[in-house]
Parts: structure tokens; C-alpha cells; sequence
């Protein structure tokens, strides 16, 4: 079965071009465009992997990501926190706040497939 | 003298003695001749001498006027010359009367005399020497004083010094445009209500803030730091932004164990706009990396899509949209970062705030000087101000002009200045010859030359340190050809300042240092002498005299005496728009007419900035219950009340000429010999009311009148005053 995935990112332009991308790679794919809307996603669709974007209207990532990890229920749930902020204070703080990788942007796709792929134990999604 | 003509009482003594010992010794003497008598021979001696006791008697007289002439003699020689001797030195010893004794008595005084004579010149002399020494310190000292305060006065640093009462004893300048600059209501007093000699710092610092940074200083000096200072940075109440630097004032003679400061140094620095502009730096240099690697993202990701081959034609378009989306929102964000850099973040050169005509003037002098052609200054707009590196600047315009002198054989050169667009446009013209890109291009880049003395800037150099730009430009139709030099413009608040330092003319004396020494605050207001309280002296023009009647003040104006001072530089004049007419009848008197008085603030916004310039003094006016009168029916509508203890200049002038006729301010001004400069304007009333009272002080003191409570009950006891009340 094809693992769901959650994209969570203000910008459309890169949103669709991941949601594109990632569904190729054989994904079930939804998306949110902003912090409160991914909290809300992840209850309902209980996704297997998360990538957040840390700079988000409403609640942003760093919230986002620590309400996560306050609930037990998605204990399983991965996230990967996208951030185009590069300190590396931040990428300290995504991981202290539970985050299981952070990429900075910007970033090759093939880096991204990548580290999905590995966070979600080798196995890919159902080849297309 | 009178005092020779009395007789020393040990004169009467001694001659008492004398006639009681002789007539001892007679008595005794005829007592022993009888002795060897038999009793007929006693009883006819008896007989004989019996009738002949009066001839004894007058023998005994005559003996005892010989001895009492004696006596007086040896007194007058000896003793009573010695006796005045000492009363009169005593007067030379305990005095400061000089003048020498004159020689009397024997020989032997009259030498005393001599040296007691010489003694008191010696003395004298000696004491001369000491006063002149003393003399000479105290210029010495008074002049470091005006040393100190001229130099303060000029620095470009805003200093101000204060004692440890927090009471400010010098400032300069510079701090009083910054704390002009703080003031909530700049216009009214000038700023002259938050600073000003013998106010509290604390009117404009949290006392707690001043209070750490000397503690923090008196540890460094436990420690023996060589240059203890302390910083700290607040906002003030109108949300500037100081950063104040605090170092000692090291109290010169400590006791061990006590506090060795008597005051402190601030210098401030207002960091608002450098706060700001580090702040819109920040927000730059965040659009340049977050947003920028944002976008970036979005077209990686777009482009590794677009790279796919088996996209379909729609999601292509779709991609490339992206594409090209987030292209021109970078270029717009490089645009706009480009824009704000040149505008005031690129420049990292000290400049400095300078009227453009004073730049022309000095080029003018410097072009003539090295070409020998004129190059007078047309077309000026006077009311440029630049911000620019002054010396290289005119370095820059006079070798262009040797140049064009001696390589093109330009004969008439002229400066022209005007503000076009936000930024100054300063053109060197002259007539005649044109000139190539290359030419302009090789002057423009080459070290500048002035005769044998070569500098490593070129014109390039000096353009860029400006942040602005260079270039040649022709005029075929005028047949003039000019560089134009495009330079920024100071900005309006540095325009202000400057515009201030450049305007006060003589030396403003902005310190005091007799508070160091420390005031008794303490003590109560009313106990404190006169000539140690700070006073302000004010006088208003009205509209009529029956303020209960609808007159109105229009105009206020008052100035500070501290520690016996007139401080000329720290008034308060403003005329006030009185909301009605201007009786006609009145205009003669003060001389201020309606349009005058137009547009100028209500009386509701003039006496919150009088009050605040008034705190913490005693007001003092001529004929104080009129101008009082209408402060206080102000009180219910302001919600100020003037409750400053009041002293009337009328009426102490009357405690201390009761006799004269007048106590006008004219008549007392010409009594005192006060030049009277500026009468019946309200200022011009404050100064000579102040001059006044600094004469007045000294005359009270004389009648036993030294504290402020003795000279408010003094002036009620007055005949004027119950005239009044």
C-alpha cells in the first residue's frame, strides 16, 4: 500500500511542483497551505510522513511540529521540516522540537525523494 | 588723646602707699625719741611741736607732692606708654587695621615701637604676597573653568556633567539640541525645560538606571580599574533611543572609606536612526537570504520537474509559469535592495552636515587660490544642506578646475547648486571647450595632483565615499559645458541642528561648578539663603488687565538664576494666540499685534511647557500677583497649578528702599544702573525683573533678610503689600 504523505507549505509554486513529484514517485499526496491547516490534515488523514515548512502564516512549523510531538497518537508520524531559514540554530531547534530531518532550502529533488525514502524505512511508495 | 589724660589707677596705689609709709615712718620716728624722754621732757616737746603741726604737715605735703610728681613722671615715661603700646597693637593684631604706632614714652619704647612697626609691615607684605597667589590661583582656576567650558561647548559629542544629586552642573551645546530633540513640546521651550544647570538628570533618566550604571562604576573603582565607565541605553518618554556612556568625577580630596566621586560624565548619543537603520539592514539581509533561498526552492523544484521527460505539455506550462514567476520576484527584490542601499546604507564615510553656499564659498577661495581664476558661486540655492566629506569634496572641484585651466585653457569657471529629486546637484561650469569621454574618464579615475603634492583619491574616490555620482555634460545651446556631481542631502532634523550650532554667535556658558560642592537639599525651601535657590523670572503681556474679565496672556517669557546666575541661555519666550482680540489701546504697550499672535499655540499648550520649565524654582515677577492671577485661573482648565513659592521684586525692592517713591520697574532699573535692553517684551521684562533681583539679594542680606521664607515675610509687611492684599 502507498504511503501518505503531507505537504504543508505557504508558497503554491513549490507546493505543486512537490505534490507533483511526489506523487509520480508513487505516493497518495495531500497538501496544506498553512500551519493550522496541517494540524487539522494530520488528524484526519493520519499521514505516514510530513514535510513542513518552517515559515507558515497561522502557526508555523516550529509549532506545528511540537504540537505533533505532544500527542502521542502520531508517534509514527515522520516529519521532515523544509526551512529557507539556513542558521544553524534553527536546524538545532527543528530537531530539539522532534523533527527527524530538516533540509534547507533550496534543495534537489532527487535529495528529497532521497531522504523520504529513507525515512520511511527504504521502502518506496507502490511504483507508478 | 583722651585716654592719655586719665590717670592709671596704680598710680593713685602707689601713691597711697607712699603717704601712708611716711606717715608710718614719722609716726614711728617721733615715737622713738620720746621713747628716750622722761615725761616732763615728752609733755614739752609736745608743747613745741603742738603748735607747730601744721608747718609739720605742710613739709609732709610738700615731700608727698614731690613723690607724687615722681611717680607721675616714671608712669607717663614708663608704664603708660607700654600700657597704650599693647591696646594699639592688640587693634593691629585682631584687626585688619593698618597703620603705624607712634613712638612714645622712653627711649627704650620708642625702639619697640620701632620693630612692633616693622613687625606689622612684614606682616603686611606677607599677607599682600598671599593674596596675590591666591588671586593669581583663582584666575588660573576661572580660566581652566572657561577653558573647560569653551571646549565643552564646541564638541560635536554631547556631554553633560553632573553633580551626585543627579543636578546638572555643565552641558553643552550639543546635548541641549539632543534634549531639545527629546522634549515633548521642542518648539515652546526650546528643550530648555528638560535641560538646563541645577536641573535633576532624572527629569529625562530613570533615577534606578542611573543609580546601576554608578554602582556598576563604583565597583569598577573598588577594583582599581584605571578608567572606570559604565553604558546603558533607554528610551525616553518621547521613544528616542540614547545610549548614555557614564565615567566619574573623582572627588579630589577622599576621605579613605568615602564615596571618591562627586559626580559623573554622560555623554549621550541619540542611536534612534542608526537603531533603525541596523534594523532595515537586518530586514534586507533577511529578504536576501530567506526570501531569496525560498524562491530559489521553488524554481529547483520547478526545474527538476521541467527536466523530467515524460512531462505532459500542460504541467509544462505550468512549470515554466513558476519559473518565470518566481525569475521577476527576485529581480524585483535585487531592484528594491539595490534602492535601499544607495539610499543612505552604502555611505560608511563620516560626513558632516554643511550649509551648500559655505562649500561653494570655500571651493570658490581654493579654485582661485590654486588657478588664479575666479570661480564665483551662480545660482545657489541657499537653502541646501549637504552632508558631505567637506575637504576632499573641494579637493575634488579644485583639481577639475586646474585641469580645465591648464590643459584646456578654460578662462571663466562658476559654481552652481541646486536640490533636485531628493539629492544635491553641484555643477562646475565653464565656457568654451567641450571634452572627450576618454579625457573625462582619465581625470575622473586619476590620483588627484596639486602641483608637486599628489594624493592616492581620485575624483572616482571622493564621488563614491559620497555614495552619489559624477558626470560631464554640455550645453551646446549656452556653449558651457559642466561635471555635475550628484551628493546626498543632510537630513531635515541634522539640517535643524546644524542650523543651530552655526546660530548661536557668542559662547553660551552652560556650566556651573560651584555644584559640586552640593546643595542642601535637605533643607526646607523656606529655610534655604537666597542666593542658593534656583529662580524662575518670568513676565507676561496680556490683552488688559482683568484676567476675571476675559484678558488673556499672550505672550510668556521667562529665564533661569541659579546659585546667583543669570543663565541667558536657558529662557523661555513664546508668544500665545489668545483666542480673542487684541485690544487696540493695548498694542502700544507690548507691541504684539493679531496676526502676530496667529497660528501660534493656546494658552493650554504654552503653560504645561512654562511649568515644566519652571519646576523645582521660585517664581519671581514683577508685580508677581498680576501675572500670578492669571496662571492660576488657568488651573482648572490645564490642571496645572502653580504652587511655586512667589517672591514680587515690586515688593522687596519697597523692604529695602522704603523711602523712594517709585517701584516701578523702570525707576528700579535705573536705580540700580541696569541697562535696559528689550523693555515690554515679555523676555526683555524677565532679564531686567532677574537683573533686578540679583541686586535686590545682597541689599536684604544686608538688612539681616537671607532665606527665602524671612524675604516672603518681609515683602508681606510692606506698605505696598497691604496696599495689595
Amino acid at each position: 500500500m502507498a504511503h501518505k504523505l503531507l505537504i504543508a507549505d505557504d508558497e503554491p509554486n513549490i507546493l505543486l511542483s512537490l505534490e507533483y513529484l511526489l506523487k509520480r514517485e508513487g505516493y497518495q499526496v495531500t497538501v496544506a497551505r498553512d500551519g493550522q491547516e496541517a494540524l487539522e490534515a494530520v488528524e484526519n488523514d493520519c499521514p505516514d510522513l510530513l514535510l513542513l515548512d518552517v515559515m507558515m502564516p497561522r502557526k508555523n512549523g516550529f509549532e506545528v511540529c511540537q504540537a505533533l510531538r505532544a500527542d502521542e497518537r502520531f508517534a509514527a508520524l515522520k516529519i521532515l521540516m523544509l526551512t529557507a531559514k539556513g542558521r544553524d540554530t534553527d536546524v538545532a531547534k527543528g530537531m530539539a522540537l522532534g523533527a527527524d530531518a530538516y533540509m534547507t532550502k533550496p534543495f534537489s529533488t532527487r535529495d528529497l525523494v532521497a531522504k523520504v525514502r529513507d525515512l520511511l524505512g527504504g521502502s518506496a511508495g507502490a511504483a507508478p | 588723646m583722651s585716654r592719655q589724660k586719665k590717670t592709671d589707677p596704680r598710680l593713685w596705689w602707689l601713691l597711697g602707699a607712699a603717704a601712708a609709709v611716711s606717715v608710718l615712718w614719722l609716726v614711728a620716728t617721733l615715737g622713738l625719741i620720746a621713747s628716750t624722754f622722761g615725761p616732763e621732757q615728752r609733755a614739752q616737746v609736745l608743747g613745741l611741736l603742738g603748735d607747730r603741726l601744721a608747718l609739720i604737715s605742710l613739709t609732709w605735703a610738700a615731700g608727698m607732692a614731690v613723690i607724687a610728681w615722681g611717680l607721675k613722671r616714671w608712669f607717663d615715661l614708663w608704664v603708660t606708654p607700654s600700657v597704650q603700646l599693647a591696646e594699639e597693637a592688640q587693634v593691629l593684631l585682631r584687626t585688619d587695621v593698618v597703620k603705624p604706632l607712634q613712638p612714645k614714652g622712653n627711649s627704650e619704647t620708642k625702639v619697640l615701637v620701632g620693630l612692633f612697626n616693622q613687625l606689622v609691615t612684614q606682616r603686611e607684605d606677607l599677607r599682600r604676597e598671599m593674596d596675590d597667589k591666591v588671586r593669581e590661583a583663582a584666575r588660573g582656576i576661572e580660566q581652566e573653568k572657561s577653558r573647560l567650558g569653551a571646549l565643552m561647548s564646541e564638541l560635536t559629542q554631547s556631554v553633560v556633567v553632573c553633580n551626585l544629586d543627579g543636578r546638572i552642573v555643565l552641558y553643552n551645546n550639543r546635548a541641549r539640541l539632543q534634549f531639545r530633540a527629546l522634549s515633548q513640546s521642542p518648539t515652546l521651550a526650546d528643550g530648555a525645560e528638560m535641560i538646563g544647570i541645577g536641573r535633576s538628570i532624572y527629569g529625562v533618566f530613570d533615577r534606578q538606571l542611573v543609580a546601576h550604571a554608578l554602582e556598576s562604576i563604583h565597583l569598577r573603582m573598588a577594583r582599581g580599574a584605571g578608567s572606570p565607565s559604565a553604558q546603558f541605553v533607554t528610551t525616553t518618554r518621547s521613544g528616542q533611543l540614547l545610549r548614555a556612556q557614564m565615567a566619574p568625577v573623582r572627588a579630589s580630596e577622599a576621605a579613605p572609606g568615602e564615596p571618591a566621586l562627586s559626580g559623573f560624565v554622560l555623554m549621550l548619543d541619540n542611536v534612534t536612526r542608526s537603531f533603525q537603520e541596523e534594523h532595515q539592514r537586518d530586514q534586507l539581509m533577511h529578504g536576501l537570504t530567506e526570501r531569496s533561498r525560498s524562491s530559489l526552492a521553488n524554481m529547483q523544484t520547478a526545474v527538476d520537474m521541467l527536466a523530467l521527460p515524460d512531462l505532459e505539455p500542460e504541467m509544462r506550462e505550468r512549470f515554466l509559469g513558476i519559473v518565470s514567476e518566481e525569475v521577476s520576484a527576485m529581480s524585483r527584490r535585487i531592484a528594491d535592495l539595490a534602492h535601499t542601499t544607495t539610499q543612505g546604507l552604502k555611505t560608511r564615510w563620516p560626513l558632516e552636515e554643511m550649509l551648500g553656499s559655505d562649500l561653494l564659498l570655500a571651493a570658490q577661495r581654493r579654485i582661485e587660490a590654486v588657478t588664479g581664476r575666479s570661480a564665483p558661486a551662480a545660482e545657489v540655492d541657499a537653502s541646501v544642506w549637504l552632508h558631505v566629506d567637506s575637504f576632499s569634496l573641494i579637493q575634488a572641484l579644485t583639481y577639475l578646475s586646474a585641469r580645465l585651466v591648464d590643459e584646456i585653457e578654460v578662462r571663466f569657471l562658476r559654481l552652481r547648486l541646486q536640490s533636485v529629486d531628493g539629492r544635491a546637484r553641484l555643477d562646475l561650469v565653464w565656457e568654451g571647450h567641450a571634452m572627450s569621454t576618454e579625457t573625462v574618464m582619465s581625470w575622473e579615475n586619476d590620483p588627484m595632483r596639486f602641483g608637486t603634492e599628489s594624493t592616492p583619491l581620485s575624483v572616482r574616490d571622493v564621488v563614491d565615499r559620497h555614495g552619489g555620482e559624477m558626470w560631464f555634460e554640455r550645453e551646446r545651446l549656452r556653449h558651457e559645458a559642466f561635471f555635475r556631481f550628484l551628493l546626498p542631502l543632510a537630513n531635515a532634523s541634522e539640517q535643524l541642528e546644524a542650523a543651530q550650532i552655526l546660530g548661536s554667535e557668542s559662547r553660551p556658558e552652560y556650566y556651573d561648578f560651584d555644584l559640586f560642592q552640593g546643595v542642601e537639599t535637605d533643607s526646607d525651601l523656606d529655610d534655604r539663603p537666597l542666593s542658593l535657590l534656583s529662580f524662575t523670572v518670568f513676565d507676561t503681556e496680556t490683552t488688559g488687565l482683568n484676567p476675571s474679565q476675559g484678558d488673556e496672556i499672550i505672550q510668556i517669557g521667562a529665564i533661569r538664576v541659579v546659585n546667583g546666575r543669570l543663565l541667558r541661555q536657558e529662557a523661555f519666550e513664546q508668544l500665545v494666540d489668545p483666542g480673542r482680540n487684541i485690544p487696540a489701546a493695548s498694542i502700544p504697550i507690548h507691541g504684539i499685534t493679531p496676526d502676530m499672535v496667529q497660528g501660534k499655540p493656546r494658552i493650554g499648550e504654552v503653560l504645561p511647557a512654562f511649568h515644566a520649565f519652571a519646576q523645582d524654582t521660585v517664581l519671581v515677577a514683577h508685580n508677581a500677583a498680576f501675572d500670578m492671577k492669571f496662571l492660576q485661573l488657568k488651573e482648572a482648565s490645564t490642571g496645572l497649578s502653580f504652587n511655586h513659592p512667589v517672591l514680587d521684586t515690586l515688593l522687596l525692592s519697597a523692604v529695602v528702599h522704603p523711602n523712594q517713591e517709585s517701584h516701578r520697574l523702570e525707576a528700579i532699573a535705573e536705580r540700580f544702573n541696569i541697562t535696559v535692553l528689550g523693555r515690554h517684551t515679555a523676555l526683555g521684562d524677565a532679564i531686567v525683573t532677574a537683573e533686578v533681583l540679583l541686586r535686590l539679594i545682597p541689599l536684604l542680606q544686608e538688612n539681616g533678610i537671607r532665606t527665602l521664607r524671612e524675604a516672603r515675610e518681609a515683602a508681606q509687611k510692606t506698605y505696598y503689600a497691604r496696599l495689595k492684599y
